[in-house]
């Protein structure tokens, strides 16, 4: 699979940077691994995994060895893996992706157009300042944000759902600045 | 009494992560009465002479005293410098009253009457030197609380021409703990904190509870099993009925004042719009149609006007509309955030959140003159709504770090504060007058 330009509201111009090495290891094994659609210059990475699981590039865990435990329920659970980054950070009222997260964005619609069956939830989140049904609407803008870029990346519209938050579910319950900047946030939640 | 059957049956619907209803909850309410006092008038309310056989666990010329006290209108003479008990009119000597410059005096009686009780009162007019008003009361034993709030209501209205709000509710959402062992629960209490009931209890979020118009039934948005839904539950039963569940937003419940409409907030044509659901038809009708948030709204007390909050301007201001839509006019002047608004019960005010030098604060607009009052101090105080007799705005502070209630009055004079002795407690809702 191929990384396409952009082309959603809010979200600002690539910045022309390297794409990281995880991010492209990860699109070259999805791409090598799917089998299902042909694909320019496949270029496996030799692991022979499933999808799903192929998606860690770091050596075998524990966790790929026994796939069939309980308490594993997809690579973005696994902290070696690129999807194991799956927040996304927002400015104070602002619903605009931040070009550092644009990455992480195309980590996830990656893995999704390979594993047409995952769905997600889209969770979005506001910091405690204004009034909670508004934020409740901020909320989900940044969580439409999320999912017109994902769109934009050719992910289908029944793979993506989106439920706001509002300042209900703060990561940090505090009161100060660095506690609003955590809470900012749409989960990409599988 | 069919609490444990329903609370079993409705448990078994919706799962053990939630439970529903009228159960007492341990957790109460606590007022502290902050702020000055000193336009207030002096009463004194006699302890109420109880016949030998009863044992009553209420002092219920307490309960009207605190209620009295409340209100910012009353200072009341402690019972150590009365010089004189008396609890029948025959006894009352005006005199020993106005000594101690007291304007009024209300002396009473609690008589059993079969398995409950029946209260009687006097009222008397100190410097006048007459009795103004009398009443009898008859509750049963558990009913004495609300007996004492309607009595302590009756004399507040006859001495200021104002109903009173001592016999009212308020509900409010409280909150223990974190992530996936929060617990969030919507209670119900009576309007001095006690006697705090659980309406519904979830380890995901609840918000938005409001009430309908005849006090009997509640609106809230519940997020459990990850889903966004607006419930209306019956107080009295625990039924609860799923009214919305779209996807995208489900918000910002309103009941009409006839209580046949709910205005809600849904963004599941993309983004958010105000919608009016019509109860008994179930039929929806959108109201806005813009691409700017458009939410929280709040019916007139006539139920011919919608306000709501939108930034369609730039920034959130509270705009004003038909009931059935059309063309929105702002309303809100000053500031470069207002939201949350609603109607004061004459209609001729709201009460919103004002964004005042980057701090959250709890304000009044005068609709006639145009003028904004700030009531609330705090740097993110929210969620105001008004007594209904519109004389206080109860709203959520934080103190101490920690998430409070806390009413002012509407004339600036003087404010209480409602702690909960653990957790915090927010988005406080005030019931209408309970007949």
């Amino acid at each position: 699979m191929i990384l396409t330009p952009i082309r959603s509201r809010g979200a600002p111009p690539r910045d022309g940077t390297a794409l990281p090495g995880a991010l492209l290891a990860l699109t070259l094994l999805l791409a090598g691994c799917a089998g299902t659609q042909p694909q320019p210059e496949p270029q496996t990475v030799g692991t022979g995994l499933p999808p799903p699981l192929s998606a860690t590039p770091s050596v075998a865990g524990p966790v790929r060895t026994e796939p069939a435990r309980p308490t594993y329920r997809g690579p973005w659970e696994d902290p070696a893996s690129p999807l194991y980054h799956h927040t996304i950070y927002f400015d104070y009222d602002s619903t605009e992706i931040r070009p550092q997260y644009l990455d992480v964005i195309r980590t996830h619609s990656a893995y999704l157009g390979m594993t047409k069956g995952q769905r997600v939830t889209l969770e979005g989140n506001t910091d405690e300042r204004g009034t909670r049904e508004y934020n409740l609407a901020l909320g989900d803008r940044r969580a439409e944000s999320v999912r017109q870029l994902m769109l934009a990346e050719g992910i289908t519209a029944d793979q993506l759902a989106t439920l706001s938050y509002g300042e209900e579910k703060p990561a940090d319950p505090g009161h100060s600045e660095t506690a609003w900047r955590l809470n900012r946030r749409v989960i990409i939640h599988y | 009494m069919t609490t444990g059957r329903l609370t079993t049956l409705i448990a078994v619907l919706f799962g053990a992560a939630l439970s529903v209803l009228g159960l007492p909850a341990q957790a109460r309410l606590t007022i502290e009465v902050t702020g000055g006092v000193e336009a207030a008038q002096p009463i004194a309310i006699v302890p109420f002479g109880v016949s030998t056989s009863l044992i009553t666990k209420d002092d219920v010329a307490g309960i009207i005293s605190a209620d009295l006290v409340r209100t910012r209108k009353f200072r009341a003479l402690p019972t150590r410098d009365m010089m004189a008990m008396p609890s029948s009119a025959v006894e009352v000597d005006l005199r020993d009253w106005s000594l101690l410059n007291i304007n009024s005096l209300v002396i009473g009686m609690v008589e059993q009457e079969g398995n409950g009780y029946r209260v009687s009162y006097n009222l008397f007019d100190v410097f006048g030197g007459k009795e103004i008003a009398s009443g009898n009361l008859s509750t049963t034993a558990g009913g004495l609380r609300l007996t004492a709030h309607r009595i302590a209501d009756q004399v507040f209205e006859k001495l200021t021409g104002q109903p009173g709000v001592a016999a009212t509710r308020i509900a409010y959402i409280t909150s223990n703990g974190r992530g996936n062992s929060q617990t969030v629960t919507l209670r119900v209490a009576d309007a001095d904190g006690t006697n705090p009931q659980t309406i519904v209890s979830s380890n995901d979020p609840i918000m938005s509870p409001v009430w309908s118009p005849d006090g009997h039934r509640l609106a809230y948005v519940s997020f459990e099993n990850r889903r966004a839904a607006i419930y209306i539950q019956d107080l009295a039963s625990g039924r609860r009925d799923l009214v919305a569940s779209y996807p995208g937003i489900n918000g910002s419940p309103a009941f009409s004042p006839d209580g046949q409409r709910l205005a809600l907030t849904l963004s599941k044509d993309g983004n958010a719009n105000i919608y009016v659901l019509n109860l008994q038809t179930n039929e929806l009708t959108q109201v806005t149609d813009h691409f700017a948030i458009d939410t929280e709204p709040a019916w007139s007390p006539d139920g011919t006007q919608l306000i709501f909050t939108s930034d369609r301007g730039g920034s959130p201001q509270i705009y004003r509309m038909a009931a059935t839509g059309g063309l929105a006019e702002r309303i809100s002047a000053e500031g470069d955030y207002n939201a949350r608004a609603s109607y004061s019960p004459d209609g001729k005010s709201v009460t919103m959140v004002s964004r005042v030098n980057g701090q959250f604060r709890i304000a009044v607009l005068d609709l006639e003159r145009g003028l904004t009052k700030v009531l609330s101090q705090g740097e993110l105080d929210e969620s105001p709504s008004f007594a209904p007799n519109g004389s206080m705005v109860i709203y959520a502070t934080i103190q101490d770090g920690r998430g409070v209630l806390a009413t002012a009055t509407v004339d600036g004079g003087g404010s209480q504060r409602l702690s909960q002795d653990a957790g915090e407690v927010r988005e406080p809702a005030w019931s209408p007058m309970m007949k």
